[in-house]
């Protein structure tokens, strides 16, 4: 770096070295027709997602529309309050805005009856115990203080039943690792090794472990 | 449970307000830092282009030939305006809440203008060539809002 030749004026003085520039985009969410149901749902402690035909995926939380099909989603469809852990991140940075202590869980969950996951938060587990296939299920805030928020949903909490070693990504082929070795049978296809248990891999890498 | 509904049964569409803040902050190198520095100071740098020029706030970079500029020299904390623009409806995030004049103002011994913002009584106050000096403000921290604004000037040197 090229050497600065300074004013008398700013000799001697602490320099200026970084600047603050935030920026702020200011406006108002309008949630939309498919949107606003889901969150009247949600006042009820009602996980409400939507379908195009009886038959097609079940979408929580609904945008209104079947992208595989092209088409409107009319029909409502109650969903369990309990799912299944599809993915899931360990946070351990804090960040600017948020009320969280660290480490925690941000986790996707794929709800009973539904077709996509929905991302909320893990509690009452410590962070390194939460894995893919864990069983989970809702904590409501107080009734007093349910609004049109999925915040109304303070987090999930493990049920404490068995894992589902069978969970698949909605909408994927591929496992998520965990049922691949049920049984003992190799995989035949591309999986996902589990971080925690090791569980998992490839045919071509030897399998397990 | 099933229901099917129609695509308007929702009844009042919800809306709420949403705020999305990047708190960015960014390193400003040796040249920016310094005219930051000099906010902090209540003075004004610039840097001293080769054909000589003052550049105000200060340029890294020589406007024609591109090679760096490493001479930083004190300019004069008063100027001219070159040219503005009055504001007749201030927005929540302009710096100023009643009607105000943005102004390109070229300080004493600078040779390029910089932006700001000007106090005045009303649009008829404004005029090209009228000199202006920066009211700073009381908590300064390295910043451009380290100026709370520029006022005029009058003839005999004290703020209109």
């Amino acid at each position: 770096m090229p050497e600065i030749s300074l004013p008398a004026s700013l000799q001697g003085v602490e320099a200026v070295r970084s600047v603050r520039t935030p920026a702020q985009l200011d406006y108002t969410f309008t949630a939309g027709d498919a949107t606003t149901r889901f969150l009247k749902g949600i006042t009820q402690k009602k996980i409400i997602g939507q379908q195009a035909t009886p038959d097609s995926r079940v979408y929580v939380p609904p945008r209104g529309a079947d992208p595989e099909l092209g088409a409107t989603t009319p029909i409502e469809v109650e969903v369990a309050q309990v799912g299944t852990v599809t993915s899931f991140c360990v946070v351990n940075l804090q960040f600017y805005g948020s009320g969280m202590e660290i480490p925690y869980t941000s986790a996707l969950i794929l709800l009973d009856g539904a077709d996509l996951s929905i991302m909320h938060l893990i509690q009452e587990i410590p962070a390194d115990q939460v894995r893919i296939g864990m069983r989970v299920e809702a904590v409501w805030r107080d009734d007093a203080d349910i609004e049109p928020t999925l915040e109304s949903i303070k987090w999930f909490r493990p049920t404490g039943e068995p894992d589902d070693v069978n969970v698949r990504i909605p909408g994927e082929k591929r496992g998520t690792g965990l049922g691949s070795w049920v049984g003992g049978v190799a995989p035949t296809e591309l999986v996902v090794r589990n971080p925690r248990t090791g569980l998992g891999g490839t045919v071509a890498d030897g399998g397990e472990g | 449970m099933r229901s099917v509904t129609d695509q308007t049964e929702a009844g009042e569409i919800l809306s709420a307000p949403l705020i999305i803040e990047y708190p960015f902050k960014r390193t400003t190198g040796p040249i920016i830092g310094a005219f930051l520095t000099g906010l902090r100071e209540q003075v004004f740098v610039g840097s001293k282009a080769e054909d000589g020029r003052v550049i105000v706030p200060p340029a890294e970079f020589d406007p024609v030939s591109g090679n760096d500029l490493t001479e930083l020299v004190e300019v004069g904390s008063e100027g001219v305006i070159t040219t503005w623009a009055w504001v007749t409806k201030p927005h929540a995030k302009h710096p100023l809440d009643d009607p105000f004049a943005w102004i390109l103002v070229q300080l004493d011994g600078a040779d390029t203008p910089m932006l700001g913002a000007l106090k005045a009584g009303g649009i008829d106050a404004v005029a090209t060539g009228a000199r202006v000096k920066p009211v700073w403000a009381h908590e300064r921290e390295g910043h451009i809002d380290d100026i709370a604004h520029w006022v005029l000037v009058d003839a005999e040197g004290e703020a209109a």
